[in-house]
């Protein structure tokens, strides 16, 4: 499948167009739950990391400095990467997987187009251009979310902003890039492919569904291990 | 003209096709007939390269189907409209996006000159001025004719249809019915339909053929039809008490 989805694509005008509404459906629209999410991970992030460290031998810029690397880390990537797997993952799925039973498929593939290029290369590219894009977002919201949860546990902003000022190693932003960037390819191409190879009716689109959302995200932590070590350890 | 010669198809210890011949002849419309699970879906797919058969070969105008190359089979598969039983009409676009596709992928037509034959295919199916329409919003017998539009929007030399007026009232199918048999003369298409509907034979059937366990068992028109003594035949065409009424007078 992958062979026949990275094929040139037949129209690139055609190819645009398919980009450009899967940017939207499946990037812009992911904006608010990435928001959501995001702020208040960073807040409760900050707000357990203030209740570890009561102890007055630690500073108290440490705090804005462990939410930071706690957050580049692995919740923004890691946590995120799972969510959106459930929601995109489901979305790319069940979309491909209705067209499936409903012939749709079957109409493009006698017409002569690529189906597997014109569908799923679109959602690939999208996702994995767009995905670095939302997890910059979530890092930025989920820092002014750690700094909300400061302020509730009576730290002062510029503990805070020097806390996550420390020791700072743009790697870090590196190593999280390169796992967003896999974990998008991951979801998009194995919810791709559940979707492809759906078999009977509305009921084989819902089990298709599922079976992407937990397969990519079994397949994301393995590869959250995998690169954590190649680049980290 | 679309030509079968002895075509074997197979699922497992499945034997759905056993070694069909057939005909379709240019400018009229040709049924298929036969009972649910008779194989004339399978057949149907394998015209459309949908399933690879086991032995035989399927010539589209002398080319045989399964010995083009990936190029060559591309190239017949534009001079193919398939009407297909649900539609299948692509739900992400409207009516109009839903017809010009094909032209947008396979012809380098500026807009105008596209939405002029988007237009064409409209009218003559009926639907004019409802470009804008979600699929969604189309009924069945719309779906069927926006169906059709999109088929021969690329001015097809086949036209394939599966089971055109299923789910459709007795009113909307002979409308459907008389569009693809319009079509077919007009513009000098093969053109094949796959039915079990007894209203449709008696309305479009220039030739038929009748398939029973996976065999071809009769050919003929819809006049021959009435006339025949096939036993399996009449058993499928005058099963209901009306049809048998109806052959008797």
């Amino acid at each position: 499948m992958l062979n026949k989805t990275f094929s040139f694509p037949e129209k690139k005008s055609v190819f645009f167009k398919q980009f450009n509404l899967e940017l939207e459906k499946i990037g812009l629209n992911s904006l608010g739950i990435v928001t959501i999410i995001s702020f208040f991970i960073g807040a409760v992030v900050s707000i357990q990391t203030a209740f570890n460290f009561e102890s007055p031998i630690y500073p108290k810029y440490l705090i804005g400095y462990a939410t930071r690397e706690s957050l580049i880390l692995e919740f923004c990537p890691t946590m995120l990467a799972l969510i959106l797997a459930g929601k995109v993952g489901s979305n790319i799925a069940s979309e491909i997987g209705s067209m499936r039973v409903t012939e749709q498929i079957d109409a493009l593939e006698i017409m002569g187009v690529n189906s597997a290029s014109f569908l799923i290369l679109p959602k690939i590219f999208a996702t994995v251009l767009f995905f670095p894009i939302l997890i910059i977002l979530s890092i930025t919201i989920g820092l002014i979310g750690g700094w909300v949860g400061c302020q509730t546990a009576g730290i002062t902003t510029a503990s805070f902003l020097y806390g996550i000022k420390y020791e700072f190693n743009a790697f870090y932003v590196t190593y999280c890039l390169i796992k967003i960037t896999v974990f998008a390819f991951i979801i998009s191409s194995v919810s791709s492919y559940f979707g492809y190879y759906t078999n009977g009716g509305a009921l084989d689109v819902g089990r298709s569904s599922t079976k992407a959302v937990v397969y990519s995200s079994i397949i994301v932590l393995i590869f959250n291990f995998l690169l954590t070590d190649l680049l980290l350890a | 003209m679309i030509e079968i010669n002895n075509i074997h198809k197979s699922f497992g210890d499945n034997h759905v096709l056993k070694n069909i011949s057939f005909k379709f002849e240019k400018g009229k419309t040709n049924l298929i007939i036969g009972e649910s699970g008779s194989g004339k879906t399978t057949l149907l797919r394998i015209l459309i390269g949908l399933h690879k058969i086991d032995k035989g070969e399927v010539l589209y105008d002398g080319r045989d189907f399964n010995q083009l190359n990936s190029k060559e089979k591309r190239k017949l598969r534009q001079e193919i409209g398939v009407l297909f039983q649900k539609g299948a009409l692509y739900d992400f676009m409207n009516v109009e996006e839903n017809i010009m596709f094909p032209l947008t992928m396979f012809t380098n037509q500026s807009y105008e000159e596209k939405i002029e034959r988007v237009n064409n295919c409209l009218e003559r199916v009926n639907l004019q001025n409802n470009n804008t329409l979600k699929i969604s919003e189309l009924s069945g017998g719309m779906i069927k004719r926006v169906s059709i539009a999109r088929a021969i929007v690329l001015k097809p030399k086949y036209l394939l249809c599966d089971e055109p007026n299923s789910g459709l009232d007795p009113k909307t199918a002979i409308i459907i019915d008389n569009l693809i048999k319009e079509i077919s003369v007009e513009d000098d298409i093969t053109t094949i339909v796959n039915t079990h509907d007894m209203n449709s034979v008696m309305e479009i059937g220039d030739s038929i053929a009748y398939i029973n366990n996976g065999q071809i068992s009769w050919t003929g028109n819809k006049e021959e039809l009435l006339q025949s003594n096939n036993e399996q035949l009449n058993n499928f065409v005058f099963a209901s008490k009306l049809f048998k009424r109806l052959k008797n007078i």
